[in-house]
């Protein structure tokens, strides 16, 4: 049953996300806009989105009791998930009581080991990616609003100093190709925009679901620069940057990409 | 644990071509790639897909290791008596899901 829930869910938000990935003098392109018919389909039929699968082992995890504390995220956030509405929306961002910010995977790793009293889920894990997944799931079709703190401007410079930073042995920085040359090609494959817009994504030369993280990390490699390790802030920073670059976009999670 | 998506309708007309899509949640892991130690992952995939119409069998594939990771089945059938569509996957290390859908043919 719960499949064609989410099934007729999906239906019903992707017009939404459509008018909003289009709309107005925006001229900002998601990476959706980029693929081909049959991609497009794949993403917004909730039946045929790998990524869906990974939205339902979150479900599963979501109702899960963990950690010393023995309690689910149900316990506390409620069953559905529909608490979690617009959340993946404002991540980065900085948690009560802390002064550094953390992403929607570090959220929920905070969440863990604090009101769990549970391990921290590695990076890139099954579990993790899942549970990210289905809380993301709860924003789809709406606009990315990252949240005005001023606490985060600082960081919020610091990513984008590191969008800007040419490294690596090819000597590119982000902006060097996803700001000057998007929309052009590179070895066959539009360059795109590098707006975050669904995260986490199922990207088909992955064959499974990845963090915005992983994808950074690959841009990394691909410049042949040497990649920072999982836990930086540098990618909280970068993440943080692309969201405020893609304030208003609509949000597609879980997306799917070539 | 088995996690499934089936897209089907849930009625027909009677003589009506249907199409049936089913995803699966499995790594279709190789066994030609080796792991991060140097040896060989061990060969981990979907051997077998079959659909039964109220227990006729209606639809069979072999899956082959060159398949991609949550493999998407989807084919079609001609609607002739209400009932159920078995979908069944199994293959290497045990693995075995059987899934049912309901149709009504009116």
């Amino acid at each position: 049953m719960m499949r064609l829930r989410i099934g007729l869910c999906l239906a019903s938000v992707f017009a939404a996300s459509l008018a909003l990935a289009q709309g107005g003098t925006d001229k900002r392109r998601s990476g959706y806009q980029d693929m081909g018919p049959s991609l497009q389909r794949m993403q917004d039929d909730g039946t045929s989105n790998p990524g869906m699968l990974f939205v339902q082992l979150g479900a599963e995890a979501w109702a899960g009791p963990a950690g010393a504390a023995n309690k689910a995220c149900a316990d506390c956030h409620g069953a559905s998930g529909a608490t979690m509405k617009g959340v993946a929306l404002r991540y980065p961002a900085i948690p009560e009581g802390a002064d550094t910010p953390v992403d929607l995977e570090g959220r929920i790793n905070l969440c863990r080991t604090t009101n769990q009293q549970a391990a921290p889920l590695p990076a890139e894990s099954r579990e993790l990616l899942a549970l990210a997944a289905f809380v993301a799931h709860q924003s789809r079709g709406q606009p990315i609003a990252p949240p005005d703190d001023p606490r985060l401007a600082p960081f919020l410079d610091r990513g984008a100093a590191i969008w800007a930073l040419r490294q690596g042995q090819l000597n590119l920085s982000c902006a060097t190709c996803h700001d000057d040359n998007a929309g052009k090609k590179l070895a066959g494959v539009t360059i795109p925009e590098a707006h975050p817009t669904g995260y986490p994504v199922y990207r088909l030369e992955w064959q499974t679901l990845g963090s915005l993280k992983r994808r950074l990390r690959n841009c990394l490699v691909g410049i042949r620069a040497e990649s920072y390790a999982y836990d930086s802030m540098e990618y909280v920073m970068l993440e943080l940057f692309l969201m405020e670059r893609a304030r208003g976009m609509a949000f597609e999670a879980p997306a799917v990409r070539p | 644990m088995a996690n499934v998506l089936i897209n089907a309708p849930k009625t027909a007309k009677r003589g009506e071509v249907i199409e049936i899509k089913a995803l699966i949640l499995h790594p279709m892991e190789t066994g030609f790639r080796p792991g991060t130690n140097g040896s060989i992952i061990a060969r981990n995939i979907i051997e077998r897909f079959t659909a039964t119409w109220n227990g006729d069998e209606i639809f069979r594939i072999d899956l082959s290791p060159a398949i991609a990771a949550n493999p998407f089945v989807s084919f079609f059938a001609v609607a002739t008596d209400s009932g159920t569509v078995g979908l069944r996957w199994s293959g290497d290390e045990g693995f075995q899901v059987e899934e049912s859908i309901a149709i009504t043919v009116e």
